[in-house]
């Protein structure tokens, strides 16, 4: 039978997928985006020094990414170097976006997977304290505050006004924690939402809001004045470490400790949603320019088949290496469908041949998704938190290695563990807790360090002014965004923009199959996905939800050179 | 205590609180919301009970609808100023509908929406996000099978207004910037039988949100609107008028380029390409992130996004306004004929808003202090 789950909620975005269940199985899955809007294409034309807020735009969850991706793509065109200051300011600006991401996936869109919310209504609020206080030193776990919390609930589900907890699948028998720590995750769930207000104070400070805070090719756009009130002074470093503070803390006390606790629940699924075994990583946080490979704190490799024991190296202009194919995706290509293009070289022109809605099934043997098959070297890739994660390890990072052996440890389960939708969502806590202990300290450190050397440039002059840039110029942007390998390809012409081309995480993660028919990560991890009950597919969201979807970063088009709108004029 | 106790005490509970720390962060709650709808501080007990009374006779239903958009507002509601906003919002809304939180998926969350719509028709609040493509038969959108286009068209009879959160679903924003690939329209194209309040804003700043909900709960009806149905409460001045680098502006000392001397001064970003003089919003008045910033005050232009079609009309951003084609006018009222600010006469710099804030959560807190001292009195 065919299980169609569309909306899949607490993503972003617009993401349908359809599966064929045999025997209480997955034994096909097919991962559809259904929303597009063009931005590549949008872009065309315009100012190089303005498309990184266009690109922004992409996505409100993880407001930075684009940006940042966008502003290298530009900065490597142009040969813009960047200075000291402004790289670490940066760096800590996209370091506050993983821990923020990071936590409120595990809290808001993914832990309704594993926690049932009316349950916790069972829970005994003293056992609830000594639960939590055996976890962690986390001040919020006296009896009381248990007893408030539980209270606030029971009237809230008294009234029947259960809002976003309404209609849950909470009588599904997959559902397997205590009451008591049902009650934990729910409280940390709302006090997330709080902290995460705090956290992203950071950006506004640096970027002036969240989301969308404001970056500059060339550098940032803020000045250091440690004297001027008006600017990055003693008084907005002293907020930042404060609030970096707050981050460290709620990662190590609450955000880990859940995690390993509602994990020890959960070792069964350690068995499911392997995927498809290859794993990218492009790297991230240099210390000196982008392209200094050898400072990036988060290395850059790929890994095949599931063996740690080789590291390929990856070159993202390389032609050879990373293509796009469109045979399932609602695009054209004019010389033939079964060969992918480097994006670079890249084409695409809509070209939508699925169902007038309203409809009830894609055809899924010819196109059915909005996202292209992004494929390295012929393979289709996992990307994200558990990518870094496993190259890191492989590659010896020290503390990748140490926070992934403790929860292995802590689990006792096998490093083969780690290949699961249980693993994917491990590696984003264990990834989480690495740049809070491991990175975050270090950076704020240097960032100090380097305004006491005077060391207090933030921007770049040499090479804004268009009158400077040659006449022709390419250059590629990547990025570890929280969800995986970003790359942003840009060819400037002129001083404007002459094609775009983003591939996103989630368009490697979630993208359909291609024309020798291998299908994406997602659609690979369902496969063998038990189903308890169709109606109810609980099972297809955890696995969905350990790849954190972003669909509106994933949908997109870019445009061939020369190809533009014809307009019809009426005489 | 009976069974009946029981019940009422976990009705209580339920409620905004009634004493303590929680208390004082309520009412200072209340004196924000007072200061940024502009009403004087003889309205903050009538705003406190207004959303007690919200609490405890039923929330306004909410259904969150999400098209050609990036997630970018929901974010932002999540940060909003006030404190306890969770517990705010849990007071004043019931979100029955947002597939970014929501607990089911797929038709277990279409069954809801149905029942939703069923159950509180005539009498729910639609929020929309993003834009709403029409080309080629809104295949550009789809959820659930079903085209933005089809969604609006069910939802709207069962709606009381929609809200167009953030300028994509206000104005068509970015997908409907030059060349609109997929037809991207507004929520005011398409909507036709249902009041439409715009807050535009790339994202809409939060508190504009939480004040238009508390607008509600107090005074059961709509905020005043202006011509392009934005609340006049919100978006009534440009950014220039309250601007913390206006003087600087009208002493002519300019940034004239990034990371200069000027930059590192604070002196006005006009000339580096700011748009504040032609963008009305709330941001240098009410900021973001709980005050901790707004974009002019971190160093980088105003890009203007919270205007009509900005994203044509504002760009290059780095190029100062009348190069990008700016007449000299005022009336916030009228597409185009926005103002350089030039003849702006306004001074009231942040300052003087902050000060109307602080000044209605002092009161707010005597309030709490009196409401305490009354009650040790019943005792």
């Amino acid at each position: 039978m065919r299980v169609v789950v569309d909306p899949i909620t607490r993503i972003e975005g617009h993401l349908r997928i359809e599966a064929e269940v045999a025997n209480g199985r997955i034994t096909k899955a097919y991962s559809s985006c259904t929303m597009w809007r063009g931005i590549e294409r949008i872009v065309q034309g315009r100012d190089p020094r303005d498309v990184w807020a266009f690109t922004q735009r992409i996505c409100g969850v993880c407001t930075t990414v684009h940006a940042f991706a966008s502003i290298r793509a530009v900065e490597d065109a142009l040969s813009i170097e960047v200075p000291r200051l402004a790289q670490a300011l940066r760096n800590l600006i996209i370091a506050v976006q993983y821990i923020h991401d990071h936590v409120m996936h595990f809290y808001h869109l993914h832990a309704l997977d594993w926690v049932n919310v009316p349950n916790a209504l069972k829970a005994d609020p003293n056992e609830a304290s000594r639960i939590a206080r055996s976890l962690s030193d986390w001040p919020n776990s006296s009896p009381g505050y248990f007893r408030e919390l539980l209270e606030k609930l029971k009237s809230f589900v008294q009234k029947g006004r259960l809002g976003i907890f309404a209609n849950g699948y909470w009588d599904h028998p997959a559902y397997r924690l205590p009451p008591e720590v049902d009650l934990i995750a729910v409280a940390h769930y709302l006090e997330a939402l709080q902290w995460q207000r705090h956290i992203a104070r950071i950006h506004a400070l640096l970027g002036g809001k969240n989301p969308h805070p404001n970056f500059l090719v060339g550098g940032i756009p803020i000045s250091v004045n440690l004297d001027g009130p008006a600017v990055l002074n003693a008084q907005v470093l002293a907020e930042i470490k404060a609030h970096i503070d707050q981050a460290v803390d709620f990662v190590r006390k609450v955000y880990v400790p859940d995690l390993l606790a509602i994990a020890s629940f959960y070792k069964d699924w350690a068995g499911y949603g392997a995927g498809v075994g290859n794993f990218l990583v492009y790297g991230e946080f240099p210390e000196g320019q982008l392209y200094d490979l050898d400072t990036l704190f988060i290395p850059r490799g790929a890994i095949l088949n599931w063996d740690l024991g080789r590291i390929y190296d990856v070159d993202t202009k390389d032609p050879e290496q990373i293509r796009e194919t469109v045979a399932h995706s609602w695009y054209r290509y004019s010389r033939g469908e079964d060969e992918g293009l480097h994006p670079y070289e890249g084409e695409t022109e809509p070209n939508y041949t699925g169902p007038e809605p309203p409809y009830d099934y894609l055809n899924v043997s010819e196109k059915y998704s909005w996202l292209k098959s992004p494929r390295w070297r012929g393979h289709p890739m996992e990307v994200g938190p558990l990518a870094r994660t496993l190259v890191a390890y492989a590659k010896g990072h020290r503390a990748f290695k140490s926070k992934v052996d403790y929860a292995l440890s802590k689990l006792n389960v096998p490093l083969k563990a780690m290949f699961s939708t249980l693993g994917r969502t491990a590696a984003r806590g264990i990834e989480s807790w690495v740049i809070a202990e491991d990175y975050l300290p270090d950076l704020y450190s240097r960032i100090i360090s380097l305004i006491n050397a005077g060391d207090t440039s933030t921007f770049n002059r040499e090479g804004w002014d268009p009158k400077s840039w040659p006449k022709e110029a390419k250059g590629m942007g990547f990025m570890e965004a929280p969800r995986g390998a970003l790359g942003h390809w840009v060819r400037i012409e002129d001083g404007k923009v002459a094609n775009y081309q983003v591939i996103a995480p989630t368009t490697w993660n979630a993208g359909p199959r291609d024309a020798k028919g291998q299908p994406g990560p997602y659609e690979a991890a369902l496969e063998g996905t038990p189903i308890y009950d169709p109606k109810k597919p609980l099972e297809i969201l955890r696995t969905i939800h350990s790849f954190d979807p972003c669909l509106a970063c994933a949908a997109h088009i870019y445009d061939p050179e020369g190809n533009e709108i014809i307009e019809v004029k009426v005489q | 205590m009976n069974a009946n106790e029981v019940l009422r005490e976990l009705e209580e509970s339920s409620r905004p609180p009634t004493h303590g720390r929680r208390r004082r962060e309520f009412l200072k709650f209340c004196g924000r919301m007072a200061a940024i709808l502009g009403l004087s501080k003889a309205f903050i007990p009538k705003i406190a009970k207004a959303v007690e009374r919200t609490a405890r006779d039923g929330r306004p239903s909410v259904v969150w609808l999400e098209f050609q958009d990036c997630a970018g507002n929901t974010e932002s509601f999540t940060r909003a100023t006030a404190p306890s906003v969770a517990e705010a919002v849990l007071d004043l809304i019931s979100l029955d509908y947002h597939e970014v939180l929501m607990a089911p998926s797929g038709s277990a969350a279409e069954e809801r929406l149905r029942e939703v719509l069923k159950k509180y028709s005539g009498q729910i609040i639609v929020v929309v996000e993003g834009s709403i493509p029409t080309k080629d038969g809104g295949i550009y959108c789809t959820v659930g099978g079903r085209s933005a286009l089809q969604i609006i068209e069910e939802v709207e009879p069962h709606a009381l207004a929609f809200v167009a959160v953030g300028t994509c679903a206000a104005f068509g924003g970015l997908p409907k910037a030059n060349p609109n690939p997929t037809g991207a329209v507004a929520v005011e194209d398409v909507v036709k039988s249902k009041p439409v309040i715009n807050l535009p804003g790339c994202p809409a700043n939060p508190d504009v949100i939480m004040a238009l909900l508390v607008h509600y709960a107090l005074f059961g009806r709509l905020p005043a609107l202006d011509a392009q149905r934005r609340p006049k409460f919100a978006y009534g001045k440009k950014i220039h008028d309250n601007c913390e680098r206006r003087p600087h502006y009208d002493a002519g000392q300019f940034v004239l380029s990034f990371d200069d001397f000027g930059a590192k001064q604070g002196y006005c970003l006009y000339k580096v390409g700011c748009k504040g003089p032609v963008t009305y919003n709330v941001c240098s008045s009410w900021r973001w992130n709980m005050d901790a910033s707004w974009p002019v005050k971190a160093g980088h232009p105003c890009l203007g996004c919270s205007e009509r079609d900005f994203w044509d009309r504002m760009t290059p951003f780095y190029s100062h306004v009348q190069a990008a084609g700016f007449g000299v006018e005022s009336d916030a009222d009228d597409v185009g004929k926005v103002a350089v600010g030039l003849t702006a006469a306004s001074v009231a710099a942040h300052a003087l808003y902050t000060a109307v804030v602080r000044s209605a959560e002092r009161f707010a807190e005597r309030l709490a202090e009196k409401e305490e001292t009354e009650e040790e009195d019943e005792e």
